[in-house]
């Protein structure tokens, strides 16, 4: 689909949840009901303005909202272009963006007068955040997990269980994210009374992709008003990691109708998408129908969904939202990937120069945001979404160059 | 391009079945399990052993609607290269001997979409299949399946026990082939029924359906048959099936366990 320079990227997705070609209800008839009492109570909350406050209330005290643009001087200046800023969504309550997700989906299900939830994981940060927010409003809580995640993410396993969550171990298909969402489904169709399904990422059947998206919004509402307080002017250019997208989705909607401003999302190229070993669905992927929406798929000939492969397990994921499917055809954002390799680098670098770990997915932005900087001047600006940090990843880290911990 | 110079074979199937006074027998098994060899042996077994429809699963890498049996079998004949072009090739090659039982594919969307959807309406007439299920595409998104339904391809549509009011109204009026009620919510394989319910649920259904109903997810046997044929145009039976099927080595063996399971079903279903 073709957009012209005056349409408005705020009306998607329409009322059935498609955005463009993208998006919609592809489930099986037994969720057409949960989720269309879901659609129906979150678009009367969204609008109510008791429900606004309370979450404003929660961001701001609990989250610890509003989280700081950080102007990242000493690699800037190591990588020698334009001004790296850093929109430091690691320094929220439990360390990522997710838990803006959260929140707002627990408020969501209390006030549906659900008692259990379900969530699925990858890196672990969503289960570490929607075990947080269930502990908080007393709710039964169990985080579905691919066996192989579970494996390279044990610290933010033992988080959940500390929490009081129950960590279910999935062994079906590839074992990772996207089998963890299979399973998550499955759970929430057997039991759709009294449990509501915290999907995390801007994936799934509308209008999950939509509430999602909303949640993170604050992302990029507080960046965009905090570059214009602080700097007088919007960042010639936004980058964000893409796994489903909701970090990045969350920093970029904001900025949509702001047509100066480039937007470019870094996926996972894994070992390079040439090798095959990636997780790259925008720029290596075609459009299919994955986990209740159409959108860009990584698959073979015959339609099945492909393995995935990126160091990061948050990005390791063959689909991804299905606004971004949407803004990729209509031209107004960039998806291009970025290597294990380079990631790590931009790990490393990170560190040194800023005293900052981050995720291993958000090194993808970072090392996105490096190359980017070169591309400006001096007086340029490019605003990255550090969307989570790395205490998690230190001992995947520690693996991969050999280091006993 | 339509082959068909007759009615859809689904349709003609349930005329039979209604001037006959009979319960149909919807075996479902997963394609290419448990061996791709002896996929059209076993289709012709389950006809033998009193099968009026045959459902036939396309495997799916990522099959959300199914329960750990349908979800396993998917896994074993997806590693033996089990894909859509198999799939057809054995439907044509079972209407070579059988140019009446009706076969419908059930499964999930993308490998359809990756298809394409003409060219795969186009192939799947000319091998003799008769209609799809697809899971994963409500009423709602079926736009897409358009040309499949221009070719006389049905598209079997589901009801579940949490189908609002209005939504089963749509679905009724939509109804073609026949009208798929699953019978608890959940997913393939789980679950035990509550016979009373599900019978007042479908006679309500029936009664309002613009095709027959067939009813399915958690019959597992000759007595759950046997419970819902009482009020249904036809049962379902898939989980139990392939949980049985899993494992046998030779055409002999699918041959004999397919029948050894199917067998008690008819008969109880035929004495009513």
């Amino acid at each position: 689909m073709t957009m012209t320079t005056t349409d408005d990227f705020h009306r998607w997705p329409d009322t059935h949840g498609r955005f463009g070609d993208y998006g919609g209800i592809y489930v099986a008839e037994t969720l057409m009901a949960p989720l269309a009492e879901l659609t129906e109570a979150y678009l009367r909350l969204r609008e109510d303005p008791d429900f606004i406050a309370e979450l404003d209330r929660d961001l701001k005290h609990y989250v610890g909202r509003p989280s700081p643009i950080y102007h990242a001087e000493r690699l800037s200046k190591h990588v020698g272009g334009a001004r790296i800023l850093l929109k430091r969504e690691d320094l929220n309550h439990t360390g990522a963006h997710k838990i803006n997700n959260t929140v707002g989906q627990a408020l969501v299900a209390k006030r549906m007068g659900k008692t259990r939830i379900i969530a699925e994981t990858g890196a672990g940060q969503h289960g570490v955040a929607s075990a947080t927010v269930a502990a908080r409003l007393g709710l039964e809580c169990v985080v579905y997990m691919g066996a192989v995640d579970i494996e390279r993410q044990k610290i933010n396993v033992y988080r959940m269980k500390l929490l009081g969550a129950e960590v279910v171990p999935v062994t079906s298909g590839s074992k990772t994210l996207k089998d963890a969402l299979n399973e998550a489904m499955r759970d929430w169709v057997t039991h759709v009374a009294d449990t509501f399904y915290i999907i995390g990422t801007v994936a799934g059947p509308h209008p999950y992709p939509l509430m999602v998206r909303d949640f993170n919004a604050i992302v990029g509402r507080e960046a965009r008003a905090q570059m214009l307080e602080q700097y007088g002017r919007l960042p010639d250019v936004l980058t964000a990691c893409v796994g489903g997208g909701s970090n990045a989705i969350g920093l970029f909607h904001a900025f949509l109708n702001d047509r100066d401003v480039r937007i470019v999302g870094a996926e996972a190229a894994g070992e390079g998408i040439a090798s095959g070993h990636h997780a790259a669905s925008l720029a290596a992927g075609r459009p299919g129908v994955l986990h209740g929406n159409r959108t860009y798929v990584l698959c073979d000939d015959n339609g099945q969904i492909t393995e995935t492969h990126s160091v990061s397990a948050g990005l390791d994921y063959p689909g991804v939202g299905p606004e971004h499917a949407f803004l990729k055809d209509a031209g107004r954002a960039d998806y291009v990937g970025v290597t294990d390799d380079e990631a790590l680098e931009a790990f490393h670098l990170l560190a040194r120069t800023e005293g900052i770990l981050a995720a291993l997915e958000s090194s993808h932005a970072v090392a996105q945001a490096i190359k980017l900087a070169r591309e400006y001047p001096p007086d340029g600006i490019v605003l990255c979404n550090l969307s989570g940090r790395g205490d998690k990843d230190v001992h995947t880290i520690a693996a991969r160059e050999g280091v006993q911990v | 391009m339509t082959m068909q110079t007759t009615m859809n074979r689904i349709d003609a199937r349930f005329e039979k079945l209604k001037a006959s006074g009979r319960t149909g027998l919807i075996p479902f098994v997963t394609a290419g399990d448990p061996a791709p060899e002896h996929a059209v042996a076993l289709m012709h077994a389950l006809v033998e052993a009193g099968a009026d429809l045959i459902e036939l699963g396309v495997p799916f890498s990522d099959p959300m609607a199914d329960g750990p049996v349908i979800q396993h079998a998917s896994e074993r004949a997806i590693a033996k290269g089990v894909g859509l072009a198999e799939v057809l090739g054995w439907v044509a090659e079972f209407r070579r001997r059988d140019a009446d039982t009706p076969v419908v594919l059930m499964g999930y969307l993308n490998p359809i979409e990756i298809h394409g959807y003409a060219r795969f309406a186009q192939e799947a007439v000319a091998a003799g299949v008769d209609g799809v299920l697809l899971v994963d595409c409500p009423l709602e998104e079926s736009a897409v399946l358009q040309p499949l339904r221009a070719d006389g391809l049905r598209q079997i549509l589901l009801a579940a026990p949490t189908t609002a009011a209005a939504r089963l109204a749509a679905l009724c009026e939509a109804a073609e082939g026949f009208l798929y009620y699953v019978s608890f919510a959940g997913i393939t394989g789980a679950g035990l029924l509550s016979t009373d319910e599900i019978a007042a649920r479908v006679s309500e259904i029936r009664a309002r359906a613009k095709a027959p109903v067939a009813v399915g997810f958690g019959v597992r046997d000759a007595q759950s048959a046997k419970a819902i044929a009482g009020f249904a145009d036809a049962v379902v039976i898939g989980s139990a099936l392939v949980e049985r099927l899993d494992g046998a080595a030779s055409e002999a063996e699918v041959v004999a366990r397919a029948q050894a399971f199917l067998q008690p079903v008819r008969a109880a279903l035929d004495a009513r």
